[in-house]
């Protein structure tokens, strides 16, 4: 099932869905180095990110976030793609830099439809995820 | 949102990776923010300098990059005095790695000169209705208040591909509709000096990021008004604001009073003057210079520490292009034992850390300097930070 959404940045990967309703503040709530989530308070609270669909709501926190984001990158530690409810510019310029494809605005509400360990595609340049059926 | 031939070439890396990269950011925060298209810009500033803030991400990040900004392009405090560090008392390893992030952006054709003050600059000065694409919140909010020029409080990244492509996202700050104040001020005090600071200290955190129009007694100069803007964009997220009668929006357009009135009192300002935690016993550093000082402030200091000589720490922070202009008052200041440090402030360098208390003037520093450098502060007007300064 192909499910239309906004670009934010461009691109292509596949991976595991980790998904999460709680707002991530990359600088504070994830290690840049292992790409876990080192915030005892967040719903993905040992969890590495690395490699994964990451879905969550929206970013926080402060603009240091986007650089963050690179340095997962640069580790090679970061999420292959990210998927938002609605982008805010943080976590877009962010993935931009690291060139991690970012979508937000899916058609279809990502909770019902996306669940962890799941297999997904982003194709963040042709504005679609595709999601197995059923 | 509409790109010209030249901008969608851009896009698809016709002009190699990072115009690619710089066009994407711009793109997507319009995106984002409903902007229908990029508009030039005539300068940009760019946050994300002190390797305090940035870290080897940031530094990495801008290392990677390739070619030459399009418009006179501009960097915000950094760490330390670039020059003359070690009289901060900064690790040199933190230097070297703060030299490298300057030369990175150098690289790119970036002035090294590092301040919040741009406007002070030659090459920097806006007019009313410019375009920009500022970052620093203080310089921010003058452009937009004091000046009447237009920009949004841009990223680190998103200045930087501004500076690149020479224009930005059109939006917020830039349309006329976003403009107009949206919440009243009312003081019926006669404020002065180190007051504004104090009122920007108190709105900003009632305010949030709204507009609003102050309706004051007296008339503010620049100075006050830059005090005011700084500590409201520190203590909230104001990036404009309006003073009845005295910024140049305000004057042309005749606002109608928004509705939702906020009142602040004589008392309200007094207690931040005694919102004194610390033990002023304890204190050992007075800073002065955020955002940093213009000519006129530098002389004014110049003239109250003339023959004294100060029995504290005492760092006067301003851009290395004012101290050079001004050396001969950057002499008389230092006579007194005071340092003008260049390049940096009290805000972002990690010198300010091993103190134990400061005295400060600005509502800006006041609102980041416990939290973000863990020194209790005071605050008190210049004239009380110098006595505090020379005191035995």
């Amino acid at each position: 099932m192909k499910v239309k959404c906004r670009t934010i940045s461009r691109g292509c990967a596949e991976g595991e869905v980790l998904i999460t309703s709680d707002t991530i503040s990359f600088l504070g709530n994830i290690d840049p180095k292992t790409g876990k989530v080192v915030d005892g308070n967040h719903e993905l609270f040992g969890q590495s990110i690395k490699d994964k669909v990451l879905v969550f709501p929206h970013g926080k926190g402060s603009t240091v976030g986007s650089y963050v984001i690179y340095q997962l990158f640069k580790n090679g530690v970061a999420p292959a793609a990210m998927i938002n409810l609605e982008s805010e510019p943080i976590v877009a310029v962010g993935a931009i830099i690291s060139a991690i494809p970012l979508v937000d605005r899916l058609e279809k509400d990502p909770g019902s439809i996306l669940k962890n360990g799941m297999s997904i595609k982003v194709n963040s340049s042709e504005g679609y995820v595709e999601v197995p059926e059923g | 949102m509409y790109l010209t031939t030249e901008e969608q070439a851009m896009l698809d890396g016709e002009e190699g990776e990072t115009l690619r990269k710089a066009i994407e950011i711009l793109v997507s925060l319009g995106d984002i923010y409903g902007a229908d298209r990029l508009i030039p810009v005539k300068s940009a500033q760019i946050a994300g300098v002190s390797y305090k803030t940035i870290g080897d991400a940031g530094l990495e990040w801008i290392s990677d990059l390739h070619g030459k900004v399009r418009i006179p392009s501009i960097l915000n405090p950094a760490g330390m005095d670039l020059q003359d560090w070690e009289k901060m008392r900064i690790d040199p390893e933190f230097a070297h790695k703060q030299q490298l992030i300057i030369e990175a952006y150098e690289k790119l054709g970036i002035s090294s000169k590092c301040t919040c003050t741009p406007y002070y600059l030659e090459g920097f000065n806006a007019i009313c209705a410019d375009h920009l694409a500022w970052s620093e919140s203080s310089a921010v909010s003058y452009a937009n208040s004091v000046i009447g020029a237009r920009t949004n409080r841009e990223g680190g990244p998103s200045a930087l591909s501004a500076a690149l492509v020479g224009k930005t996202a059109n939006y917020g700050y830039h349309l006329d509709e976003m403009r107009k104040p949206t919440v009243s001020v009312t003081v019926d005090y006669e404020l002065k000096g180190s007051d504004y600071g104090a009122l920007g200290y108190i709105v900003g955190n009632i305010v949030g990021s709204r507009v609003p129009l102050f309706i004051l007694k007296g008339k503010p100069d620049n100075e006050e008004l830059k005090s005011l803007g700084a500590a409201m964009a520190a203590s909230g997220a104001v990036a404009l604001y309006h003073v009845e009668g005295v910024t140049p929006e305000a004057r042309k357009n005749k606002f109608a009073r928004p509705d939702e009135n906020i009142v602040i009192e004589e008392s309200q300002i007094r207690e931040i003057y005694d919102k004194t935690k610390p033990d002023i016993n304890d204190l050992d550093i007075i800073t002065i210079g955020c955002p940093h000082c213009s000519p006129a402030e530098l002389s004014l200091i110049a003239g109250l520490l003339e023959g004294t000589t100060v029995s504290k720490e005492v760092w006067i922070c301003t851009s290395r292009e004012v101290a050079n202009k001004y050396a001969g008052i950057v002499k008389s200041i230092e006579k007194s034992g005071a340092k003008v440090i260049c390049d940096t402030c009290m805000v972002v360098s990690p010198a300010t850390e091993k103190y134990k208390a400061m005295m400060v003037n600005s509502g800006k520093a006041l609102a980041y300097v416990p939290g973000m450098c863990g020194v209790p502060t005071l605050f008190g007007d210049i004239y009380k930070c110098i006595r505090e300064a020379v005191k035995e």
